[in-house]
């Protein structure tokens, strides 16, 4: 049986989701899967509300349409909570992980979701300003679903993260995003 | 043998890949929308030093494929890339190319056409340029994207053909979405693809040659044309065996057309691009209930593989022919239009009926194949077929 799993990804242009979307694919194909990872094109504004989505499965991927019942949501920005369903259609063993720093019982109530959903939430921004210096959220994010879903390994994700960061920055800058990888994964919590 | 390595990328950059493999001695290309990164990550290459190619950047799609036909004409291997507007704008050059016998390889990343202003994934493009006398292959992958155009290479050099083919991808689903994907060696590749030996080269001074003469009234003209009916028949084998020894090298197999079920399918599916892998998943579940369901994917749209068609879809009870783009006024879509002339002469009338989805990169959601096989059993079962064409998945009000 395939063991599909399939992911879509909410931020606002810019916050890096696209790129997340495609490590996490590049990752597992380090563990021998199969993978897709595409963002919804639209019109390209910073800012503007975007989709991405990421599909990891055991036997080839043949599908080639949105996730629109995804087992994990992952939200990048807290203000689009406000203006886009984003637990639409999720799986009901589901988990939808939001960079927030609001608790995830009161996110859990906002979203209405099944008690069945996992809701994780992690202040990501505030993480990659410590760390990285700067809210790209993307990478934290991974750390946390690493934490609440699994899906990737956490070493080969960063060995493909300071792969892909050494092509145009230093060791401080690897070091950087390994430690918001690792305190995200620790400090998401779970309603 | 090939040493194979696996790869996650994108559509556009495995194109790349596989021209740089190829050894290009001219690409033109313009630089900017509607164009595709494919010429991005080729141009990058070259300013590596990864690739010996004389790398033009022109001004518009009209310019670069005149481009490349002038240094076609000159000897070069030469390939390049495009898609939509792009592709609709090099129209009166796709005729020279073919007309002047240029091999050319030119991949297009398939994508609506204007207006309403549309960027997305729609096969527009291409059916516009169908009667352009291009052989053309379409990939449903970025694994078929990339070993179409390493094929492509071989077919249009071949002394039988001596055509420009276009290698098809679907726009941004396949074009930029990264999957995984097999790709060879430098050298094994340049084995199989081979020297390009030009005939006929404009710049072979010891063989003076004109290209493209004028052919008024009672010139050679209806002759020429002729021939390249017969260059684009003799093109039906060379695809074959080209194929059958990109299959032995690769690994992974080819046909003109690929089929999925077919052996006792009762209704069947036609289709062309990354939807037929949605089409196959929604078959496979309805396979597991027992219903008796087949795929039939088109890889080679010209020259159409009329023969195989007809074989593969010969005594079905009912089938569906999915077109990503319109023939106004026409009984349907091209694709269906080909189908059922590809059916004419069965001694068993098959009923076809037809389905424009996905205009515009409109979403191919599952549910809607599924609603396409439902009627396919309905209409196997003695339901009267839809009247006319079915806009698939349209709203009733936009």
């Amino acid at each position: 049986m395939q063991q599909l799993t399939e992911i879509r990804w909410h931020a606002r242009a810019g916050q890096g989701a696209v790129t997340a979307a495609k490590v996490v694919a590049e990752t597992a194909l380090a563990a021998d899967q199969y993978l897709q990872a595409m963002p919804e094109y639209g019109p390209e504004r910073m800012g503007a509300p975007i989709k991405a989505f990421t599909r990891i499965s055991s036997e080839p991927i043949e599908i080639h349409c949105n996730i629109e019942e995804p087992d994990i949501v992952i939200v990048l920005d807290d203000s689009l909570l406000e203006i886009i369903d984003v637990a639409e259609g999720i799986h009901p063993e589901g988990a939808i992980i939001v960079n927030t720093c609001t608790p995830p019982e009161q996110v859990r109530t906002a979203l209405g979701v099944a008690d069945s959903v996992k809701v994780a939430c992690v202040d990501a921004s505030g993480i990659a300003l410590d760390t990285i210096k700067r809210d790209i959220p993307n990478t934290p994010m991974v750390g946390a679903l690493i934490k609440v879903a699994g899906v990737v390994d956490m070493d080969s994700f960063k060995g493909l993260l300071a792969k892909n960061l050494s092509k145009k920055f230093g060791q401080e800058m690897i070091d950087a995003n390994w430690a918001s990888v690792d305190r995200a994964y620790e400090e998401v919590t779970v309603a | 043998m090939p040493e194979h390595k696996t790869l996650a990328a994108t559509g556009n950059s495995v194109v790349a890949e596989a021209m740089r493999q190829c050894k290009p001695d001219v690409v033109a290309a313009y630089p900017i929308t509607p164009q595709t990164t494919i010429v991005e990550e080729f141009a990058a290459f070259v300013a590596k030093g990864k690739t010996h190619c004389e790398y033009v950047t022109v001004e518009s799609e009209h310019s670069a494929m005149s481009a490349c036909i002038g240094a076609s004409a000159a000897g070069a291997r030469v390939m390049t890339a495009t898609a939509s507007q792009g592709l609709a704008l090099m129209w009166e050059e796709l005729y020279i190319a073919s007309g002047m016998r240029l091999p050319i390889v030119m991949a297009n990343a398939n994508r609506a056409l204007s207006a309403p202003i549309n960027i997305h994934c729609d096969h527009s493009d291409i059916m516009g340029a169908r009667d352009a006398g291009w052989v053309t292959l379409f990939a449903e992958t970025a694994q078929e994207a990339y070993d179409n155009t390493i094929m492509s290479v071989r077919i249009a050099e071949h002394p039988d053909v001596l055509l420009p083919v276009m290698s098809c991808l679907d726009g941004f689903i396949t074009t930029h979405s990264i999957d995984r994907v097999s790709v060879m060696d430098d050298e094994s590749i340049a084995g199989f693809v081979g020297d390009y030996e030009p005939q006929n080269a404009l710049l072979d001074t010891d063989n003076p040659v004109a290209h493209g003469n004028f052919s008024g009234l009672g010139g050679p003209y209806f002759e020429f044309k002729k021939q390249q009916r017969e260059a684009i028949e003799n093109s039906r084998a060379v695809i074959k065996s080209v194929g059958e020894e990109y299959s032995a090298l690769s690994g992974r197999p080819f046909d003109v057309i690929e089929t999925w079920g077919m052996e006792d399918a009762e209704v069947a599916v036609v289709v062309i691009g990354s939807t037929a892998g949605n089409a196959r998943t929604v078959a496979r579940h309805l396979r597991a209930d027992g219903k008796k369901v087949g795929v039939v994917k088109v890889r080679v749209w010209r020259p159409f593989p009329y023969a195989e068609i007809a074989a593969a879809l010969k005594g079905l009870k009912a089938v569906a022919v999915l077109d990503r783009s319109e023939s106004f006024g026409a009984e349907g879509g091209p694709l269906f239009l080909e189908v059922r002339s590809a059916l004419y002469d069965l001694a068993e009338r098959v009923p076809v009926v037809n389905y424009i989805y996905g205009l515009g990169g409109s979403d191919v959601k599952l549910e809607l194949i599924e609603q396409v096989f439902t009627d396919l059993a309905d209409i196997a079962a003695g339901a009267a077929a839809p009247a006319g064409l079915v806009y698939l998945g349209a709203r009733e009000e936009a």
